[in-house]
């Protein structure tokens, strides 16, 4: 985990009473300096003060000065009329912001990230990551391990500043550093919005708003179609757009592509090849439904993305009128925030912390507005199966499970990527007719069916068919489709233990059997011996009484090593 | 049978524990278990604060789900199956028990610690998890100890500091196992923006925010209610007194304060129990002068005094005022009574002078205060009380705070503001300086000090000009109003901009808020009264609520938040040279009359000087003799030279105090009285409530009640007064006050601690809400009165080129002879301090910390600045509690002409090195 280099240390004051005590004379709490709420001022410009700018405004001011400065916090609480706290922890909430105290040393100006999950920790990130650290030591560039970032089908992965490199080595790196070739990534070949209309796209969207097409009738199409929330919940998608109509106006839509389930790329793929998709879809849900105003929430991971979508706004606004509000927002490096109500708290401008349901998101969500929120993919299929009928996509689907699923692979298998298969298809058909196999040299032992938290599932059930409902009976699920492939010489429990410390990381802090439970069970887990009657105790009241899916999914893979993987545990 | 909710409109049935009970629509699963008696654990929901849900102890298991669900935050639906002790539900809230007891700290910060209790009702183990990393303690606040090793992240303290006081210093910041409760950007608590308030110290169930010094580990030997003796908001509290002397002070849920204190009343108590209180009566020494000169210490009254008997010392304070009365006639004595007193004691001081001088030369700091907005409230609607209590803030939709620093003055009356703001209500802050208030405002217009009038009449210009005037109510329930319509038809908002610093467009907006919201509130503090147009100011406020017809109904009205715990009630008991109580004037015939045969007495039927009046027949040799009670016009009074000149021209001076005062320096006797804490008594709140204040700790050595000291110096005036009991002195008030107290005796208050007044039934609350359909003027009318543009009595020129604005901070109160001695408050706020904007700084050549000296024509004082970006260029402010630094030696004692106020709001100074000394 990327935590132990910068572990928070809780208090600096001395123990001595009275020490630390303001000076006489001087006003209460800290002044922002003239200079500071200067510079703000003007990285502000004429944008809004709103309080669910706040982390846009983060951004603004992590970009320009690499870091956040005890001086640069206070003065944008003061320009945006909030208190010095309530900016502070929201800053120190999101990983991608550095919050630097006076006295601290600032960051270098060039982070290498090194993704440390699963598919790169069994591909050699442990070993890159040292070899950087080594090679970097004097401190001119800083070293990070971080959670998944989304390519796991490049492992191991590295991120120059916003570069990403695939197969990432210290040469590759070095090379990248050494250029300063810190920009994201070039997305040209992606399919522009000539070429996107000029290939039928935005005229279902018109034929809607033209009503040519009616709300009743694109509805009922995806109630045919089956197409289910891909998120990971797999809630149907039409049965939700209904839902919404009945709720009172203004309705909101949030777009979730905080794509950062462990081993899930598919939202980062379908973008980087066709962004205008995505938007056709927002624009048909928001004219069936009557939305007001549509919020996408990209992860601070793709930034590549965010450039894309920026563009592809800009085309859409500039040829088409009356095109209705669609707010781009950036995440700050919070897996949490993938969670619905969790991202839209973040959408707020607040720490990505999951609400208590009920209230659910369709009827209180956003600014406590009945919101349609769903996950990038689920809008991509909207055109297609608005024009191409619904019973295409139900007709798709193997060992009776019905539509297509767009599985991440990555791990041991010989071409991992993102493939679109049948639902239903078997761990076994998918290594062999879509990954060309297993790597050399590797025989399958295991597989994540569904990223870090849906657990997994031994090499003697790789023919059981991969789809919503069909891995509850095996203890797993398969949430947003994220198959991770391990083999002989990868150890489940060392997966399990890097899963649960990924949770640890990740957990937003806000309930005991999550905060405390993550770190207890990583403690008892990174021990030789697993305390299994403890272990269970503390997994049945994470599952029993966290508030939202990271902390009741979070012991999944610990309880797999127990039932399927026993013999690592002797 | 459990006792049933109080509203069953809306009951829902459900199963807990197989048995099937009731609850109302509003009530969690918990609430209504608790009040069926079935336990279920909780840690981060407690009374009063918002359910968060995040502990997870509560956890139960409902038929059908899949999880279990939190029952502090679950409401019952008819029919739910609901088991708060099945294995599954239990062994969640054990475990999640044990995994917070395992990262608890080893020691005991608090006896009655929440976890232990759960843990030890649950019979929870610990020892199987490692326990964290734990953070260090943090001991820099004076008066909150914070020791987070015992902290579980529950952010009651957070919820209190932000969503209850809304003071929004306390943070959850970072994540997962490292989330931690933090000060403005983890800063240690004495160095942030804490305000030292202690809610969340209240709110803390497990002992990481605790008083400092292990004080909470005391089990104390009695806990007395009683109502906070600083200022005019009214919290109610209590005093925990182990071997007699307070330790420690409580929030209770009084209908101001509603379980809220602020720092004074929650950490500022120890000043009785200061070295340096009075303990004996003294008179001076043969032949040292009067004045505070060489023998003049507070911390050593025998350089100045010798300590006598009682006996003598009454002697000596009484037959000196009578011969005087006697040989030279009644109109040459004064007394200057006290807002900081009882009623009781406001109402037997105004009658010990009115029978026993047998003048009406009585007056207390209400003249320093809100004497203009009394004036000009008595003139237009014929009272001086606020139309509408603070409370109704929450009913406002625009709520208007000018010439006020509420958040300072009134902070627990602020936190209900706040908590308007974020339910939606939109605040317009009015003030010169840029407070703590505006961050919260939705405008804030910071004018040009002295320009009130051309700001309101522009403001009135617009209600009339946009016809967003009541046309109804003015017609029905208004005199003058063309008047009025004529002379703001000069002011348009254009036409001010320049005169008042505020442009046209906020000017116009802030009117169209306030005229067309369904309810608008008016707030003002002294910003607004202490100058030489004070009463004009507040006949514009005043115009502006009745042109829009904003009064009568909840969360509208006028309301001038008074500044001492009673001067509300001290100015009702008669404790002013104009009116009788129940402000009956002393020149009404009836009143009179009425007085005269209540009290068997011979009255005088001219209205007696005011407080600064007073001061300058005393310099004249017109005034001869006084008996000062609780009040310090040495510290207080503006321009403290004149002042301190003026007492030292009186021929005979006594002074009733528990310290002593810089007024103590001119007296001849000093009677040792006692504090707030060491009596009984009522007081009346800025919201008209009168509240019942308990005796909690003795006065210290021979040192007397106050009501006593009273009594004995009317005997020895030759008055016959024998009052056994607080009650009777209380009662006798009563029959005094038929517009107002008929419905609120003794025993009731007794009761029931607050009652709003006017109440004339005893089995009836009071009127919360008055003016509903009429006035108390002769005709029930309101009379508008225009106001036009008059300039500070001095303005700024070349050699004193700075405005010097006075006032308060949070931590002092007023001349600071409490506050000061109170040892929390003194070290958060040690030392005299003049506020500079950065700018005016750099312009002046002089830095936060350097050591000035502020000059003006009266006087000169050398403090330290502060820079305080909250300041308008050119202007400059400071607190007047500090008197190695009186602000009191600068201001300009020009009058108001109607409310006799001084113009403490406005002079002019500069600013200087500081004169080498001569020790240097």
């Amino acid at each position: 985990m990327s935590g132990e280099a910068q572990l928070y240390i809780p208090s600096t004051a001395a123990s001595e009473p009275g020490k630390h005590r303001r000076k006489p004379g001087k006003a209460r709490g800290r002044q922002a300096s003239i200079e500071a709420l200067e510079q703000i001022s003007a990285l502000l410009g004429d944008s809004p003060r709103n309080r669910d700018l706040l982390i846009e405004h983060l951004h603004k001011v992590q970009d320009h000065h690499g870091h956040l400065s005890d001086d640069h916090i206070v003065a944008l609480a003061e320009l945006m009329k909030l208190s010095p706290a309530e900016v502070y922890e929201v800053a120190t909430f999101y990983h991608h912001f550095d919050v630097v105290k006076q006295g601290e040393q600032a960051p270098a100006e060039i982070t290498v990230r090194v993704c440390d999950s699963m598919s790169c920790q069994i591909l050699g990130a442990e070993a890159l990551a040292l070899e950087l650290t080594e090679k970097y030591a004097s401190g001119d560039v800083r070293i990070q391990k971080v959670p998944c970032v989304g390519r796991c089908e490049q492992a191991p992965v590295a991120v120059v500043g916003k570069r990403a490199v695939a197969q990432a080595d210290v040469g590759k790196v070095a090379e990248l550093v050494d250029s300063k070739a810190t920009e994201p990534l070039d997305c040209s070949d992606a399919v522009g919005f000539a070429q996107y209309c000029a290939e039928g796209g935005y005229a279902l969207w018109q034929a809607v708003r033209n009503g040519e097409k009616t709300a009743d009738a694109v509805i009922a199409e995806l109630e045919h179609s089956g197409l289910r929330g891909l998120g990971g919940a797999g809630f149907p998608a039409g049965r939700k757009w209904r839902i919404l109509q009945e709720q009172p106006a203004p309705r909101l839509l949030a777009v979730n592509i905080d794509e950062g389930e462990p081993g899930t790329f598919k939202d980062r793929t379908y973008l980087e090849q066709d962004p205008h998709r995505l938007l056709e879809g927002i624009l048909v849900a928001m004219e069936c439904i009557g939305i007001a105003k549509a919020y996408i929430y990209l992860r601070d991971e793709y930034p590549h993305i965010d450039l894309l979508l920026k563009q592809a706004l800009a085309d859409l606004y500039a040829n088409f009128e009356n095109v209705p509000e669609i707010e781009l927002r950036r995440g700050a490096g919070a897996y949490i925030c993938g969670e619905e109500s969790a991202m839209i708290e973040s959408i707020e401008g607040k720490r990505g912390m999951p609400r208590l349901r009920p209230p659910f998101v369709a009827q209180v969500g956003l600014f406590g507005r009945p919101t349609l929120e769903h996950n990038m993919e689920t809008l991509f299929w909207v055109r297609d199966i608005a024009s191409k009928g619904g019973e295409w996509f139900a007709s798709h689907g193997r060992n009776e499970r019905k539509g297509l699923r767009s599985f991440s692979v990555s791990g041991r298998v010989k071409s991992p990527g993102m493939k679109l298969a049948p639902a239903g298809i078997t761990l076994r058909e998918l290594i062999d007719e879509y990954c060309d196999g297993m790597a050399d040299g590797h025989e399958l032992y295991g597989y994540f069916p569904g990223g870090a938290s849906g657990g997994m599932l031994p090499a003697s059930l790789a023919d059981i068919p991969l789809d919503f409902d069909t891995l509850q009976p095996y203890g797993c699920f398969i949430g947003s489709a994220a198959v991770m492939v391990f083999s002989q010489q990868d150890s489940a429990k060392d997966l399990a233990l890097n899963a649960m410390r990924f949770f640890q990381h990740e957990s937003c802090g806000q309930c005991t059997p999550c905060r405390v439970g993550t770190a207890k069970a990583a403690a008892l887990m990174a021990k030789p011996q697993w305390d299994k009657e403890l272990l269970d105790d503390l997994a049945q009241v994470m599952v029993d009484a966290s508030i939202c899916g990271l902390g009741q999914a979070a012991p999944n893979p610990m309880k797999s090593v127990f039932k399927y993987f026993p013999e690592e545990l002797k | 049978m459990a006792t049933q909710p109080s509203s069953f409109s809306d009951v829902v049935t459900f199963e807990l524990n197989g048995q099937s009970i009731e609850a109302a629509a509003d009530e969690t699963i918990l609430q209504a278990a608790l009040r069926h008696g079935v336990e279920i654990p909780h840690l981060c929901y407690t009374d009063g604060l918002r359910a968060d849900g995040n502990c997870r102890a509560c956890v139960v298991e409902i038929d059908g789900e899949r999880t279990l669900a939190p029952s502090c935050c679950r409401h019952p639906s008819n029919g739910m199956k609901v088991n708060s002790s099945s294995e599954r539900a239990v062994k969640s809230q054990k475990m999640v028990l044990e995994l917070l007891k395992s990262d608890s700290a080893v020691q005991t910060y608090n006896p009655n610690s929440e976890l232990d209790q759960w843990c030890d009702k649950l019979d929870v183990q610990t020892g199987r998890f490692d326990p964290r990393e734990q953070p260090k303690a943090d001991l820099s606040h004076p008066a909150i100890a914070v020791n987070l090793d015992a902290c579980i992240q529950c952010t009651r303290c957070v919820r209190a500091c932000r969503e209850e006081q809304v003071n929004d210093v306390i943070g959850l910041a970072h994540r997962g196992d490292h989330a931690a409760i933090v000060f403005d950007l983890d800063d240690p608590m004495g160095q942030s923006s804490c305000v030292g308030c202690g809610e969340c110290v209240a709110a803390c169930p497990t002992g990481a925010l605790m008083p400092s010094n292990n004080v909470g580990m005391i089990e104390p030997d009695r806990v007395v209610d009683s109502v906070c003796p600083f200022c005019g908001v009214g919290c109610l509290l209590s005093y925990h007194v182990k071997d007699e002397k307070i330790i420690k002070v409580e929030g209770r849920d009084g209908p101001a304060n509603l379980g809220r204190l602020c720092v004074k009343g929650r950490y500022g108590f120890d000043y009785i129990h200061n070295p340096e209180r009075l303990t004996r009566p003294m008179v001076r020494i043969d032949g040292i002068p009067k004045g505070m000169n060489e023998h003049f210490d507070p911390s050593n009254p025998l350089k100045m005094f010798r300590p006598v008997s009682w006996e003598e010392a009454l002697e000596r304070a009484a037959k000196p005022l009578a011969d005087i009365r006697d040989s030279h006639g009644a109109g040459v004595l004064a007394g200057f009574g006290s807002a900081k007193g009882s009623n009781e004691e406001a109402y037997l001081f105004q009658k010990l002078v009115r029978v026993g001088f047998g003048s009406n030369n009585v007056d207390h700091c209400t003249r320093l205060c809100h004497a203009s907005s009394v004036s000009a409230l008595l003139e237009g609607v014929g009272s001086g009380a606020v139309s509408n209590q603070v409370e109704e803030v929450a009913l406002a939709d625009v709520i208007v705070v000018i010439g006020s620093n509420p958040t300072v003055n009134h902070p627990v009356a602020a936190t209900f503001i706040k908590n308007a703001v974020k339910r939606g209500a939109k605040l317009i802050v009015m003030d010169p300086r840029r407070t703590e208030i505006t961050r919260h405002a939705t405008l804030h217009l910071q004018f040009a000090p002295d320009t009130d009038v051309a700001m309101l009449n522009a403001m009135l210009h617009t209600i009339i000009e946009e016809d967003l005037i009541d046309q109804d109510f003015i017609s029905e329930r208004t005199n003058n109003f063309d008047e009025l319509k004529a002379s703001v038809a000069n002011f348009s908002p254009e036409k001010m901009a320049d005169v008042c610093g505020i442009d046209a467009e906020t000017l116009r907006e802030a009117a169209r808020l306030y005229a067309t919201s369904k309810g608008s509130m008016i707030l003002w503090g002294m910003g607004v009264s202490q100058h030489i147009h004070g009463t004009d100011n507040v006949r514009c406020l005043i115009a502006m609520a009745m042109s829009t017809g904003q009064i009568g109904r909840p969360g509208t009205g006028l309301h001038p938040l008074r500044g001492q715990n009673n001067v509300q009630g001290a100015s009702d008991a008669g404790l002013i040279p104009m009116m009788y109580p129940d402000y009956s004037r002393v020149d009404n015939t009836d009143a009179h009359a009425f007085f005269s045969n209540y009290w068997n007495a011979t009255l005088d039927t001219k209205p007696g000087l005011t407080v600064v009046e007073v001061m300058h027949e005393a310099e004249k040799g017109n005034i001869k003799g006084m008996y000062i009670m609780g009040e310090n016009p040495a510290m207080s009074d503006p321009n403290l030279n004149h002042a301190r000149h003026a007492l030292s021209c009186l021929e005979h001076l006594v002074v009733q105090d528990i310290f002593l005062t810089e007024t103590c320096a001119f007296a001849d006797v000093i009677l040792p009285a006692s504090a707030w804490p060491e009596k009984d008594g009522t007081v009346s709140n800025t919201d008209r409530r009168v509240q019942m204040g308990r005796q909690a700790v003795q006065p210290p050595g021979d040192a007397k009640q106050d009501l006593w000291i009273i009594q004995q110096m009317a005997n020895g005036l030759g008055l016959d007064w024998q009052y056994a009991h607080v009650s009777e002195v209380y009662e006798e008030m009563r029959g005094a006050m038929g517009k107002s107290l008929p419905g609120i005796t003794w025993p009731r208050l007794e009761r029931e601690d607050s009652v709003t007044y006017p109440c004339f039934d005893e089995t009836q609350p009071g009127a919360g809400v008055v003016f509903i359909d009429r006035f108390p003027t002769a005709d029930g009318k309101a009379r508008l009165v225009p106001a036009q543009i008059i300039e500070a009595d001095e303005k700024p020129d070349s050699e004193y080129p700075l405005v010097l604005i006075t006032g308060r901070q949070l931590e002092h109160w007023h001349t600071g002879a409490m506050t000061r001695r109170a040892s929390v408050l003194d070290t958060i706020e040690p030392m005299a301090v003049v506020q500079v904007h950065p700018s005016d700084c750099a312009k002046l050549g002089i830095r936060e910390g350097d050591q000035v000296r502020v000059a003006s024509r009266r006087g000169e004082v050398t403090v330290t600045v502060r820079a305080d970006s909250g300041m308008r260029l050119g202007e400059v402010f400071m607190p007047f509690a500090f008197h190695e630094g009186a602000a009191n030696l600068l201001t300009n004692e020009a009058l108001d002409p109607f409310g006799k106020i001084p113009e403490f709001k406005y002079c002019a100074v500069n600013i200087s090195a500081p004169r080498q000394t001569e020790t240097s």
